[in-house]
């Protein structure tokens, strides 16, 4: 209660606030068929032409998706991978697919794995964000997060990357072979780079500070490659001096863990400046020459190449358009019942408070 | 003493353990005192008695202090299983290989909670601390080396002598010494104690009571040998061993601490027991902590949830192994096992803990604090609520425990204490009837009207008259002016035969000492009258008739007992003529009338009925002339009789039965004994909320029946009242049976059909006194009587609300031994209203203990004084009545106030709030948390069982602290479903409470399934949608992080609207914590995915960018909002469903409301649907019912003996008062001459002056100083009850009189006169409460009574 005033008769009186009386203005609002059978019919509506919408726009994507894990001439290589042994072996082989018709607009090249789980929970935590940002301190101290055997090698040098993501990094590559039937194949040009999100490329991967004296080869002296590594980690792209380190695109995608087993990343972007791709990816045979180095065969995993144009949400996605049409027809299954049962027995419940 | 000595003594033994005081005493002492078997004190040797280590006299109720609060605080804390748990789960959390959360996700929160609790604590004792120092640092006078020193309370140690001066509170138990008073007689007010509000006599050892001054005090050295403390307060037993004798000691010899010294000028005693040894202390006890239903529920609830939470786990530990075996083996390249044990078994075992560790979420820490928050704030809104604050007192409702509020919502049995409780313990002269015929009837002739007249002014005429009387009807008036012999003699007998002391502080001002406030009120009456009573003197009484000052010599009184139901004065006036003057029952004194007064008879007993229907105390007045002869005559028996030594009660008696003979009626009173306002229509209320209401009282049997009467508990219809008065085991057993046998033979016959109905209880159904009251006691008659319907599995369900029960307090310690409590409490229990009289603190205890075993109902106890202490700690619910003198009942309860009729406000709305917003936020708070925690259960299934967690680690700690728990806060502090004055008008919206049915397992099921339900929507939306999908530049989105995001977002969103659409009540706070918590949300999601924060901790924020680039998605939006749309729909459409085919009652008041609102029309008040509500807060109200029964009320506070005091001289005094004033002013020569004389006249014969005449002859005192406090608010008080009426019976119209009650409230009207408004409103019956109320509520609510 109030203090002022002592000792007044009234002294002890609550205060007449509306906050303290309970009386604050309020609205009240209350289920009554006037609101929510109308609100059901829009809402059913509403997802109706949704998932109409959606399924226009998924109508129009196209996706392809080309598993070679251990199809065509990747047999053998599926073979060679099985043993740990042969890691160090190359192996290529080709596999063919076939583009029905022309794939208008901006075309994406995707590897994907299967049963790969990169949402385990110690695969997760495996990685050492302080060191992939470059800092010369952490670079050499993987953090305790890099569990053995992914923070040190046996004779105690420093990885880096550290941890079990980066050591497990997809090492697959790809080149793209269109055939027309009257013409002389073609390499399908691929953009390899600016492929990862902005903020991972520019912020949460940076290489240790070099210069013109300093390259990053001395930057990462002392260190030494991921286990399961055919290259150190500032020998990446050998195309690209500018794409290795830390900021390897390959290596940002990587690191970015797929939430669930199956999953895709992406490879490349088709570059359509050249006259033969300007409109998309033409109809026609194609092979893809894969430089199989990844194996899969150890957690029966397998290894695709996705094919896929976008649309304004997306990659095609056939899930959205379906749940929203079969939400809507529930609901409208449900406000028919609701309206049933309000006709027929709530007006009379009604009816009492007149 | 409220403690009948026959009080078995095997209940103390189950009490004393409980009520041992433990603090205070060092553990030394404790040891010690379990030895201690009797107690030896020697008067000033303080030496002497430290030998012994008695316990100081300074109390001390806290629990800590500076330095040990923290470790003492934390040990309590972690007492509590739920904080223990949470330490348990940190420490697991730190173990790298399990913990799947970081330390702060647990730390962040059990900090907050333990350091929230630790300051309440802290502000709890701080002010326990404050109140033991206030009580320790009082001052008292203590001879100390024969000089009075002042010392405070806590350094008075067991052997001091202290002297004690009028109005002080006694500060330890003393034997008493010696008194100012002559006789040593020393006056004490026991309302702290045993909330007796009558003053009683102690009186020192003869011995000892010439020790006068502190010289010879200093000197004294007497050893008092006694018991070891106990908590009876009505027992003492010890010896004086002074100066080689033996005196035995008695109850009656002992000043207890907590007792007010009255009307003595000052006395001495020697301190026996001090501070935690003293008898109040004894009786005060530990508080228990008291535990509402829903906390038992929730901690059941609780453990089921850990129980599920393991089972989860078991089954993830399994799915762990089994993937391990399968999967993760050949994954090892990848990711080998943990090094220590390199197998899957392993790795499940750590898995099931890392999983306990994540879905722990399901119960978490804020639960607890979210709880104790929301009762914190209701306590308060019960703090501030200015309808529960009386403006007469300054005292505004208090919830002193925090813990309780919504078991005020559930409330099935009250406990009612009756005098200051239910009555305010002051008796108004109301009607009388006089010489056939009836006065004080102003309202019924002209109606409301009427009751507007002004209270008589008799201080025009009567200088001596009582400002604080109120009367109404003039003709009583003019009919003394003018002079009629029959009221003249009417009211000469009140001024006369009476045991009344007087006392006059100065000229005029005459304070009356009435034993029993009926006599008080009564005297005061003829007083106003112009018949005022002086004073007396053992032989005289001196009074003013009409200006005319007349000395009556008094004969002999006839003193008034149980059985004798009357008493008589028999004295000879100024003119010698010898007359006898008789008041008693109506029934006792009606037989005794002489033959010709049959007319007379007939007619004033007509009155009497009509007074008893008012709930009246009534009392026939009467006299009979007496010759000289006879008087002789009969003086002679008498003195034969009082002389005998054998049977001199029954001689006695047969002597006073033998002259009250053959009297001439004069006419009957009707005293009100003035019931705290609004009680009959609170308790009218209370039972239409199906709350069964006992009365327990230290009353007699009627008294209480009277009182039943006059609040509405017992009613003229009822079919019988059953009276349980045995005083053995076997009457009371057999009293118990008659009674079911009834009940069950009424019930039978009602069911049997119409012909026997017709015959067998037409008469004890009583129809037409019903009927005769009134309409709207006719209209219910078959809610009374109820139509046959099937009955009931028990009979005695079937038959309640026809039956009463009064059951008195030695037949209710039988009633309670074990063999019988069952029975007496099915018999009990079947009827409406049961009245217990002539209990003793602990059987109200006992009775609370019983009900509360065995009806698993929850019960609330209310009373003020310190006899309902024990039953207000035992009750689930206390509530102390403030206001009053006695405090101890307010230190007990668990909420006070000073009306009784706050109760229905305290239930019927903050209580029903309480529990429904409870109900509500326990609802939610389960449905969230499963929400949230299961979708990590869902996961596992993909992230190979290996204790991934969905969401960030930061979403995780801040889920429940910051995102979710403001506006489910907001809605358990501020929900309410009906406003306020639907809750009172419609009680019957308080059962759900009682009955349990918002907040139960089944409940708890659904919020679980719904939750559970929602987890399953969350995870495998945007699975579906995610785990191929890409952005629209065709990057992936499948990844983990904006997986999180999503999901996390799409959570606050989907229980942000679940809480929208359960908050009932939007305010402002409403909106801002929702809009405010989602906008929070997406601020912290922004700021911790921010490059900023990563650039400092990048181990720490590696979801740097995920926000910005998941949410920029329309895809996600689209996932988001199917998401919510998928959780929320079937809810909403369940819901609509529920309300449209099983709508519950404040859903219907809820629609009226709105039908209301939109209508626009303010409370269409026309006759329609005649709610039975109305009807029956009508009958409550209105003082319809004439009773078929008469209730004489002769008195009953009444105390036999009082007139051999009288007679004997031993209670004559000066006023002690007078003579302090006098002491101070005068020479001690004149002082001396005074005493003389007073000492003369309490010895001298008969005829000398009065001493009355000796003080008001005395020089008039220019102040009369140290009036005491009570006395001088008595006119002041009286004045405003005065107004009450006039204010209270100005019902016209709600709106207008709401509205003119908010103005007023400034003015003392007081909060209670909108609630009497918003009742009459209601109760007024079909004119108004018809107006939106549909027929099916109206029958519900009558159904129930």
């Amino acid at each position: 209660g109030k203090k002022q005033a002592g000792t007044g008769p009234l002294s002890r009186r609550p205060d007449n606030s509306a906050f303290k009386q309970q009386r604050l203005p309020a609205w009240s609002p209350s289920l009554t068929a006037q609101t929510v059978l109308p609100t059901f019919y829009i809402l059913s509506l509403v997802c109706l032409l949704l998932g109409i919408w959606l399924v226009i726009t998924v109508e129009n994507t196209y996706q392809l998706k080309v598993d070679y894990t251990n199809s065509g001439s990747c047999e053998r290589c599926f073979e060679l991978r099985k043993n740990a042994t042969n890691a160090k072996i190359t192996c290529e082989c080709l596999v063919n697919f076939n583009v029905p018709k022309l794939i208008l607009g901006d075309v994406f090249f995707y590897y994907g794995l299967r049963n790969f789980h990169q949402n385990l929970r110690r695969y997760m935590d495996s990685r050492d964000d302080a060191q992939m940002v470059g800092r010369r301190k952490n670079l050499k101290t993987p953090s305790s997060y890099c569990a053995p055997p992914f923070d040190y090698d046996a004779s105690g040098v420093p990885i880096a990357p550290c941890g079990a993501v980066a050591n497990s990094m997809f090492n697959d590559s790809f080149i793209v072979m269109y055939h027309p039937t009257n013409a002389r194949s073609a390499l399908v040009p691929l953009y390899r780079k600016g492929i990862a999100w902005y903020t991972d490329k520019n912020v949460k991967f940076r290489n240790p500070p070099t210069n013109d004296t300093f390259s990053l080869q001395q930057a990462f002296e002392g260190t030494t490659q991921p286990l399961y590594w055919q290259r150190p980690v500032y020998d990446l792209d050998r195309s690209d001096p500018l794409n290795n380190g830390f900021i390897n695109d390959d290596l940002i995608i990587w690191m970015r863990e797929a939430a669930f087993p199956n999953f895709k990343k992406l490879y490349g972007i088709l570059s359509r400046v050249q006259g033969l791709f300007t409109e998309g990816l033409p109809a026609g045979n194609y092979s893809i020459s894969i430089n199989y180095n990844y194996p899969v065969e150890y957690f029966r995993g397998r290894k695709e190449v996705v094919i896929s144009t976008v649309s304004w949400f997306g990659g095609q996605n056939h899930f959205l358009p379906i749940a929203y049409l079969v939400t809507s027809g529930l609901i409208l299954v449900t406000s028919i019942v609701l309206t049933s049962v309000y006709v027929k027995v709530g007006k009379k419940g009604k009816n009492m408070e007149e | 003493m409220t403690i009948p000595k026959d009080i078995p003594e095997k209940w103390f033994p189950i009490i004393l353990p409980l009520k041992r005081k433990k603090e205070g005493l060092s553990s030394s002492t404790k040891i010690r005192k379990r030895a201690e078997e009797e107690r030896r004190v020697r008067a000033n040797d303080r030496e002497y008695n430290e030998k012994f280590q008695y316990a100081s006299n300074c109390i001390m109720t806290s629990k800590y202090n500076i330095i040990t609060f923290l470790a003492v605080n934390l040990f309590e804390q972690f007492q509590e299983v739920a904080n223990t748990y949470f330490l348990f789960l940190l420490i697991l959390q730190l173990i790298p290989q399990i913990s799947s959360l970081s330390w702060f996700t647990t730390i962040v929160p059990l900090v907050l909670v333990l350091s929230i609790t630790a300051v309440k604590d802290a502000t709890d004792d701080y002010f326990r601390h404050k109140s033991d120092n206030q009580v320790n640092n009082r001052q008292s006078q203590v001879l100390i080396g024969g000089i009075l020193q002042k010392e405070k309370w806590m350094n008075v140690r067991v052997g001091d002598i202290i002297k004690l001066e009028n109005n002080q509170f006694v500060a330890a138990d003393l034997l008493l010494l010696s008194s100012s008073e002559p006789h040593s007689l020393c006056y004490i007010e026991t309302a702290e104690l045993d909330g007796e509000t009558n003053m009683k006599v102690r009186q020192s050892l003869s011995v000892t009571s010439e020790l006068g001054d502190p010289n010879s005090l200093a000197q004294f050295n007497g050893e008092v040998v006694c018991e070891p403390p106990n908590n009876k307060l009505d027992r003492f037993c010890g010896t004086l061993y002074w100066k080689d004798c033996k005196y035995a000691l008695s109850n009656q010899n002992m000043l207890l601490r907590g007792c007010v010294l009255r009307n003595t000028e000052s006395c001495y005693g020697i301190v026996i027991f001090a501070g935690p040894d003293t008898k109040l202390m004894q009786n005060s006890g530990r508080t228990k902590f008291k535990r509402t239903s829903i906390d038992r529920l929730m901690n059941t609830l609780v453990l089921w949830i850990f129980g599920f939470l393991v089972c989860m786990g078991v089954i993830l530990a399994i799915g762990n192994a089994v993937w391990e075996k399968e999967v993760g083996a050949l994954f090892q390249s990848f990711l080998p096992w943990d090094p220590p044990v390199d197998n899957f078994l392993f790795s499940a075992f750590l898995s099931f803990w890392s999983y306990v560790i994540i879905l722990n979420t399901v119960v978490p820490i804020s639960l607890y604090v979210s709880v104790e928050v929301i009762r914190l704030g209701h306590s308060y809104f019960i703090n501030w609520d200015r309808r529960m604050f009386c403006s007469r007192s300054n005292t505004a409702a208090e919830a002193r425990t925090t813990t309780l509020n919504e078991e005020l919502g559930q409330v099935e049995y009250i406990f009612s204490d009756k005098t200051g409780t239910l009555t305010q313990n002051i008796m108004i002269f109301n009607k009388c009837s006089i010489n056939g015929h009836a006065y004080g009837e102003v309202m019924d002739i002209q109606g409301s009207l009427q009751k507007r007249a002004q209270p008589l002014d008799f201080s025009a005429w009567n200088p001596l008259a009582d400002p604080g009387f109120c009367f109404y009807d003039q003709s009583l008036l003019e009919a003394v002016m003018v002079g009629e012999p029959a009221v003249h003699e009417f009211f000469r007998v009140l001024s006369l035969c009476h045991t009344v002391m007087s006392e006059e502080k100065s000229e005029g001002e005459l304070v009356y000492k009435a034993q029993s406030p009926d006599e008080g009120a009564l005297v005061t009456a003829a007083r106003n009258f112009g018949f005022v009573f002086r004073s007396r003197t053992p032989g005289t009484i001196t009074t003013q008739e009409l200006g005319n000052a007349l000395t009556y010599t008094l004969l002999a009184i006839l003193d008034f007992n149980n059985i004798r139901k009357r008493m008589s004065v028999i004295v000879r006036n100024p003119e010698g003529r010898i007359r006898l003057y008789c008041k008693g029952a109506d029934t006792v004194l009606f037989e005794r009338l002489h033959s010709c007064d049959q007319e007379l008879m007939n007619v004033t007993s007509d009155h009497l009925n009509e007074y008893a229907g008012d709930g009246l105390r009534t009392l026939a007045v009467a006299y009979r002339d007496l010759s000289e002869e006879q008087w002789e005559k009969w003086s002679e028996r008498y003195r034969g009789a009082d002389k005998a030594t054998d049977c001199r009660d029954d001689r006695l008696a047969a002597a006073y039965e033998e002259i009250e003979q053959d009297m001439m009626l004069l006419g009957a009173t009707a005293i009100e004994d003035k019931l705290q306002e609004g009680v009959p229509e609170t308790i009218a209320i209370l039972s239409l909320a199906n709350i069964k209401i006992w009365v327990l009282t230290g009353d007699k049997q009627e008294t209480a029946v009277n009182i039943g009467y006059s609040c509405k508990m017992l009613t003229d219809d009822m079919t019988e009242i059953f009276i349980v008065n045995g005083h053995t085991v076997q009457s009371v057993r057999e009293e118990l049976r008659k009674a079911r046998e009834r009940m069950l033979e009424s019930a039978r016959i009602r069911d049997g059909g119409k012909e026997a109905e017709a015959q067998g209880w037409g008469g004890a159904c009583g129809f037409g006194n019903g009927c005769e009251g009134g309409a709207a006691n006719c209209t219910p008659d078959e809610s009374k009587c109820p139509a046959p319907q099937a009955p009931p599995s028990s009979l005695l369900e079937s038959i309640s609300g026809e039956f009463a029960l009064v059951i008195s307090g030695h037949s209710l310690a039988h009633a309670l031994e074990a063999d019988m409590e069952r029975e007496f409490l099915e018999t009990a229990c079947a009827c409406r209203a049961v009245i217990c009289c002539r209990v003793t603190p602990l059987q109200k205890a006992l009775v609370v203990e019983l009900v509360k075993r065995h009806k698993k109902a929850v019960t609330l106890a209310i009373g003020d004084g310190a006899n309902d202490v024990s039953m207000i700690k035992t009750a689930h619910i206390g509530v102390g009545i403030s206001g009053q003198e006695g405090i101890q009942a307010v230190l007990a309860s668990d909420y006070s106030f000073s009306q009784f009729r706050f109760l229905q406000r305290l239930l019927l709305v903050h209580g029903r709030w309480s529990y429904l917003r409870m109900c509500r936020f326990l609802c939610y708070f389960f449905y969230k948390n499963f929400a949230f925690t299961m979708v990590h259960f869902w996961f596992g299934f993909f992230c190979g069982f290996s204790a991934q967690t969905v969401y960030d680690q930061y979403f995780i700690t801040l889920y429940n602290i910051v995102y979710t728990s403001l506006p489910v806060l907001a809605m358990g502090i501020f929900d309410q479903d009906v406003p306020e004055q639907r809750s009172l008008e419609y009680p019957k919206l308080y059962e759900p409470g009682q009955l349990n049915l918002l907040f139960n397992k089944r409940e708890f099921f659904i919020c679980i399934a719904q939750g559970i339900y929602t987890s399953v929507v969350l995870f495998f939306i945007p699975y579906g949608v995610l785990s191929h999908a890409t952005q629209s530049n065709g990057v992936p989105l499948a990844d983990y992080q904006t997986f999180a995001v999503t999901t996390a977002t799409a959570l606050v969103i989907v229980v942000s609207v679940q809480i929208a659409l359960d908050t009932g009540y939007w305010t402002a706070i409403n909106h801002f914590f929702i809009w405010g918590s989602l906008g929070t949300y997406f601020t912290i999601l922004f700021a911790m995915h921010s490059s900023i924060l990563f650039s400092i901790f990048p181990k720490q924020f590696h979801f740097l960018g995920s926000a910005h680039n998941t949410l920029g998605q329309p895809l996600v939006w689209l996932t988001i909002a199917l998401a919510t749309v998928i959780c929320i729909v079937p809810v909403l459409a369940f819901r609509f469903l529920k309300l449209d085919l099983k709508p519950q009652l404040s859903d219907t008041v809820r629609y009226t409301q709105l039908v209301r609102q939109k209508k626009r029309k303010p409370c269409g008040r026309a006759g329609r649907g005649a709610g039975r509500a109305g009807a029956a807060g009508g009958s409550a109200l209105g003082r319809l019912g004439r009773g078929g029964s008469r209730r004489s009320g002769y008195a009953f506070a009444h105390q036999e003996g009082f007139g051999e005091l009288i007679t004997s001289g031993k209670n004559m005094r000066l006023s002690s008062l007078a003579l302090a004033t006098f002491a101070s002013r005068h020479s001690s020569s004149w002082i001396d001459t005074l005493r003389k004389k007073k000492h003369a006249n309490s010895t001298s014969s008969h005829n000398t002056p009065t001493n009355g005449d000796d003080n008001t002859q005395a020089p008039p005192l220019s102040t009369a100083s140290s009036a005491t406090g009570s006395q001088d608010a008595t006119p002041g008080e009286a004045g405003q009850v005065c107004n009450e009426p006039v204010l209270k019976n100005s019902p016209d119209d709600i709106a207008l009189s709401v509205v003119r009650c908010a103005e007023r409230e400034a003015g003392g009207c007081g909060a209670g006169t909108v609630q009497e408004a918003v009742f009459v409103e209601r109760g007024a019956g079909p004119r108004t409460s018809g107006a939106g109320s549909p027929p099916a509520i109206a029958e519900e609510t009558s159904s129930g009574e």
